[in-house]
């Protein structure tokens, strides 16, 4: 049974559960002062620990939150609330993922402005556009690391120190890139880092958010004090817990899982762009997430595909509108300069670490059938 | 994939009625391909009765379900009863679709309403046309609006 969305959602590594069973069943709130509150107060802290050492961070620079699109609400609105006496302008990328993108329209009704910087035709935003875009009153940047949907890799470092020389607080949404390449907030010059615990094999409904030392952000969730007084709330013990030893293993493990994954990917694009007359590779060639494989095929709809691979047992994605709430195919493909018609024809592929070559040639094998398929019955194979 | 029923799956896993019949006797399209949905209906009609009917579709699983399903309960039909397959019909006969597949991918029973239409216009029987209330939808393919004018396009573009 070839799994192959992992963008949409990982499984949850055997070791992390096990980490995590205890503190299901314990009582302790980390706020307590008594022994049974000091024990999940000190899980939480090792776990943060765990996540500050994956990312070349300091433990007291992270924070816990519920998920990358909370981290992403907090960055982008708490960093802009915060400091909107320096300026209100804000520059980001036209292939953000939807949390980042839908809080800057929110932050465009309640007075600021905000540039969003065009893609190229693989998904790669130039250094010299963000430059340009930086003006006086800006005061935040935010550019993802890596897109989930299309693979690319985005020139990170030396945007953030354009972002740096101009005076501004840079945001990375780390998400699809944390445990797949390197993940250095140094490296970065980053101030926010949104990060998934999911995504790394960790529970689903953790997420964390680095915070550069004296960056000053505003909380969006009032409560308590938790979180250094940055989001309020009881911490959601088991989950930290469960991230922190995600985070642990990805240190470990991420290299050789990401040359191991790279390979197949390798093998999987080249096997359908061969198999496949008129089929195209989304995003960058080379700058490419190593578990990705983001195709599209002319004639036929995405949705029609992913039902016809579930047939087969494999599951995949797509960027085609049929399946999104919205009936809008993803913003993202349209960034690339892609006609409706194309974006329409998009599936996503994303390996992951139990994903197994047998995986891949099975779906070489069965891909190429469910396509010439759908093309025998589509009127617009016929007019070509 | 669990959005669609086991009627809809089934259809689209064996779709009935799939293919061209290339000495058609009338011909209907409908959606745009930008929409994510296009579809075209063939038919063979002898003594006022649909005797063939084929069809070919580009969009979702909803797309290629509804087609075949809307081929199936017009074979054998008159003109008259085929016209009475409205899209409520059609999601009727396959157990119901997700509500935003209604209007974006349901467009089975226009192509067939077409497909008649254009029957009766080569045949140049217009009283008919007018007698069964079509004139409208020959005015739409007059202007050759197959493919641009189909209540999709709101929802698209929402």
């Amino acid at each position: 049974m070839p799994y192959m969305d992992y963008a949409a959602g990982c499984p949850i590594d055997e070791r992390v559960v096990e980490a995590m069973v205890p503190y299901f069943k314990e009582p302790g709130n980390p706020s307590s002062v008594h022994s049974v509150g000091l024990k999940a107060r000190n899980a939480v802290e090792e776990a943060r620990q765990k996540v500050a050492e994956l990312i070349n961070a300091n433990a007291d620079e992270v924070i816990f939150t519920s998920g990358a699109t909370e981290s992403n609400n907090l960055a982008i609105i708490g960093y802009a609330m915060r400091n909107a006496s320096k300026g209100k302008h804000i520059v980001t990328t036209a292939i953000e993922h939807i949390s980042i993108i839908n809080v800057c329209k929110y932050l465009q009704k309640n007075g600021f402005e905000v540039t969003y910087i065009p893609v190229d035709r693989y998904g790669i935003v130039s250094v010299d556009s963000i430059e340009e875009a930086i003006r006086d009153d800006t005061i935040l940047v935010s550019v993802q690391h890596a897109s989930s949907e299309i693979g690319t890799i985005q020139e990170i470092e030396r945007i953030g120190e354009v972002v740096k020389s101009k005076n501004a607080a840079f945001h990375v949404d780390a998400t699809a890139s944390l445990g797949k390449i390197e993940v250095d907030v140094e490296k970065m010059n980053a101030d926010l880092v949104t990060l998934s615990s999911n995504d790394i094999y960790g529970p689903r409904g953790v997420g964390g958010l680095y915070i550069r030392k004296g960056v000053k952000i505003q909380p969006i969730m009032l409560g308590g004090g938790q979180e250094f007084g940055l989001r309020g709330g009881t911490e959601n013990v088991a989950g930290i817990v469960g991230f922190g030893k995600a985070a642990e293993i990805a240190k470990q493990e991420w290299r050789s899982e990401a040359e191991r994954l790279a390979k197949m990917r390798d093998k999987m694009i080249d096997g359908i762009l061969k198999a496949v007359e008129e089929s195209y590779l989304n995003g960058h060639p080379e700058k490419r997430l190593p578990n990705n494989i983001a195709v599209r095929f002319n004639y036929v709809e995405g949705e029609s595909i992913l039902l016809s691979l579930d047939m087969e047992d494999i599951q995949a994605s797509t960027g085609s509108a049929c399946t999104s709430k919205t009936l809008q195919p993803s913003h993202v493909l349209m960034a690339l300069g892609l006609k409706h018609e194309e974006a329409h024809g998009s599936v996503l592929f994303t390996l992951g670490r139990y994903s197994k070559e047998e995986d891949v040639d099975y779906v070489l094998e069965k891909l190429p059938g469910i396509v010439e398929r759908l093309r025998m019955m589509s009127p617009l194979y016929r007019r070509r | 994939m669990g959005v669609y029923s086991e009627k809809v799956m089934e259809h689209f896993r064996n779709p009935r009625n799939v293919g061209v019949i290339e000495d058609a006797d009338g011909v209907g399209t409908v959606g745009n391909p930008v929409c994510g949905d296009l579809m075209t209906m063939y038919i063979k009609v002898e003594d006022d009765r649909i005797v063939d009917i084929k069809f070919q579709t580009f969009g979702c699983g909803a797309a290629i379900a509804t087609s075949s399903m809307a081929t199936e309960l017009a074979k054998g039909k008159t003109l008259e009863e085929a016209l009475k397959i409205t899209r409520q019909t059609v999601a009727e006969a396959l157990g119901g679709l997700p509500a935003p597949k209604m209007h974006c991918s349901n467009l089975a029973a226009d192509a067939l309403r077409r497909a008649i239409v254009d029957y009766l216009r080569k045949k140049g029987d217009f009283d008919r046309i007018k007698q069964l209330g079509l004139e409208k939808e020959l005015e739409k393919m007059e202007k050759g609006e197959e493919e641009e004018d189909h209540e999709h396009g709101e929802v698209c573009e929402a």
